[in-house]
């Protein structure tokens, strides 16, 4: 079976700017792919390549084996949910997400079985009368997510999804969203800025960072092994250390990421002065100097801190992960 | 210590301003009584002065006005030839409308999508332009244009189509003895006059479609004809009833224009105009104006219903 969508060498320049760079991907059917990277770096980009709303300036893409490039987004069995849901303002919620069905010429009857089974499908069972003015951002964010999965999309774009909701919803919906596509076994990609969100829902990540794919695996695997100082800072928070200062610490004379929840406090180890703490709950982050004035950052559960200036760190020889020299 | 007495400030002025600022409601109408004086007295006053002199004749004889309520001037409107003028005038801001409306939509719709930047304002600076030349001007100029010595006539010659012009005149009813005088130029000129007042809020309307939900159909399968029956069209009609609000009540009261440029045939407003003027028959003209009013209020009524005035 041909990836889902596969990229090969592809970039996108809008005039001088190259938002996306000699890009190669492959992406697996049935997979939750998640593109995470800061914002610009061209991971939207990306997902409108997939989508048919940009044109490759160069390379070759395919969805399931057939040539993407040329072919008009309506002619594509790919749907996306999109940032701020793009609900059609004139139509009820039955229309709206009807609408795909109403353009390919399905008859009314059908289509609004099939809506109403979306709606159900995402909890909005009963709300297709009303208008998308009339519903909150969470229920707005499911219409989109049923008006693009009633066209039983082979692949759906889901662009920052969810952005626009509060905490407690956002990570209700992730655990929504996991399930939904468990369910479905419809490929995802998942376009994010946040990195904690393309850990807990993503099968992979991609990494994106000033146009290119920085590095592309498991969750695990780019949170334990990043690839780069840049995935090391941006995935989760971490120390990344120049190589005079790792030999210094012990470690190899190289670029390493060492995280800081793998530092512990007291103990035989490192003199450090802790110049400031943050509390965060289940954590405690505190700043401390190490002899030469390098920083370092620890993260210690909650009750690990007793107010001392004066400190000792220390972790174990394998938390830190050499990084290869690339920025 | 007070707070009040630390500033030694004082007088009749920072009084009224102390008391203006603590009666918020009073500074309001302060603010509010030249306007209103404006709109109440100068506005509506005269506007209903006006209208009730519709209700009063003129004595045949002498000329003057008789005021005794009667309704024998709005009955006049009902006479064959006054209801020509009316239909006259209706179906000519009707036509007008509609061409502006076709022509427009195109200009918006480049303007609110592709122009960015320098062009768009190339683009104002287009539609804009002819507003800021005179009014009369622009008539007289097109009354040459359209003239039998015109360029036109002379450009059809040019190109050896002289045949489809006069096959143009030859029509019926809207054709004439030259384009300056028939029904088609008067047409021509309304729709140049009152174009801009189309495109802006065509182009205004357009411009709020977000171009997600453009995509957003694409993206569900629509193709472009379907995006813009079923998305861009009633999205931007509004703008379009707006702009027909300005194309219509604009025509419907214009009196310079059925002058300068077409046949001899009256119009609403220049019936308006010749009543009060030459005829000095004012209830007439008061009669004459109460057709516009009820037709625009009728048409806003219309209008307001299609959400016509959330794109203004």
């Amino acid at each position: 079976m041909p990836p889902a969508v596969s990229f090969q060498n592809v970039a996108r320049h809008f005039g001088t700017v190259r938002a996306v760079d000699a890009v190669d991907l492959d992406i697996a059917a049935g997979e939750f792919f998640a593109m995470l990277g800061p914002s610009g770096s061209g991971k939207t980009t990306c997902l409108r390549l997939i989508a048919g709303f940009e044109q490759p300036t160069a390379g070759h893409i395919e969805i399931f084996g057939e040539t993407a490039e040329g072919v008009p987004p309506y002619q594509r069995q790919v749907n996306t949910v999109f940032q701020d849901y793009a609900l059609f303002p004139h139509m009820t919620i039955l229309d709206n997400v009807a609408y795909g069905l109403m353009v390919k010429g399905v008859d009314k009857s059908t289509r609004h079985r099939k809506a109403e089974e979306a709606l159900a499908l995402v909890a909005l069972g009963g709300y297709g009368a009303r208008r998308p003015g009339q519903l909150s951002g969470g229920q707005r964010q499911r219409v989109a997510l049923a008006r693009a999965l009633v066209n039983e999309p082979k692949v759906l774009l889901l662009d920052e999804p969810l952005g626009a909701l509060d905490l407690k919803l956002r990570e209700q919906m992730q655990v929504e969203l996991k399930s939904l596509q468990r369910q479905l076994g419809i490929t995802f990609v998942f376009v994010t800025h946040d990195q904690g969100e393309a850990l807990s829902m993503a099968d992979r990540v991609a990494v994106f960072n000033e146009g290119k794919i920085v590095q592309v695996g498991t969750p695990e695997e780019v949170y334990e092994q990043p690839r780069t100082r840049f995935v090391a800072s941006f995935v989760g928070s971490s120390n990344v250390l120049a190589p005079d200062v790792s030999s210094k610490l012990g470690g190899p004379a190289k670029w390493v990421s060492l995280r800081p929840e793998r530092i512990s406090m007291g103990g035989k180890g490192i003199a450090a002065n802790i110049t400031s703490v943050h509390y965060q709950g289940a954590t405690t982050k505190i700043h401390a100097v190490v002899d030469g004035g390098h920083s370092i950052i620890a993260a210690v559960p909650a009750g690990g801190f007793t107010g001392q200036e004066k400190t000792t760190l220390s972790w174990p020889k394998n938390a830190m992960h050499v990084l290869d020299g690339e920025a | 210590m007070s707070l009040a007495a630390t500033d030694a400030r004082s007088g009749v002025l920072r009084g009224i301003s102390d008391w203006l600022f603590r009666k918020p409601n009073y500074f309001l109408l302060l603010l509010f009584i030249p306007p209103i004086l404006w709109l109440g007295v100068v506005y509506v006053g005269s506007l209903l002065v006006l209208l009730a002199h519709a209700f009063f004749s003129i004595d045949e004889f002498s000329g003057f006005i008789v005021y005794e309520w009667t309704f024998s001037s709005i009955a006049q409107l009902f006479q064959p030839a006054n209801i020509d003028v009316i239909i006259r005038t209706i179906v000519m801001a009707a036509a007008v409308t509609i061409a502006s409306a076709i022509i427009a939509y195109p200009l918006a719709y480049f303007a609110a999508r592709y122009a960015k930047g320098k062009w768009k304002a190339v683009f104002y600076l287009m539609i804009m332009l002819p507003l800021w030349s005179s009014y009369l001007v622009k008539v007289y100029s097109w009354k040459l244009i359209l003239a039998r010595e015109g360029i036109i006539s002379w450009l059809a010659a040019k190109l050896h189509l002289s045949w489809a012009l006069d096959g143009l005149l030859a029509t019926p009813i809207i054709g004439g003895p030259s384009l300056s005088t028939s029904y088609i130029g008067t047409f021509i000129v309304f729709v140049y006059i009152w174009l801009p007042y189309m495109i802006l809020p065509t182009q205004a309307a357009l411009e709020r479609v977000p171009t997600n939900l453009i995509e957003a159909s694409a993206d569900l399968g629509g193709k472009p004809s379907q995006t813009f029956r079923h998305v861009l069209w009633p999205l931007a009609l509004p703008g379009l009833v707006a702009g027909s609000i300005f194309t219509f009540s604009l025509t419907l009261g214009d009196y310079i224009i059925p002058q300068v440029v077409g046949g001899s045939q009256q119009y609403l407003g220049s019936v308006v105009y010749l009543q009060q003027g030459t005829a000095g028959n004012v209830p007439l003209a008061a009669a004459f104006t109460i057709v516009p009013i009820v037709i625009m209020i009728l048409y806003l009524t219309a209008a307001k219903r299609m959400g016509a005035f959330d794109a203004l």
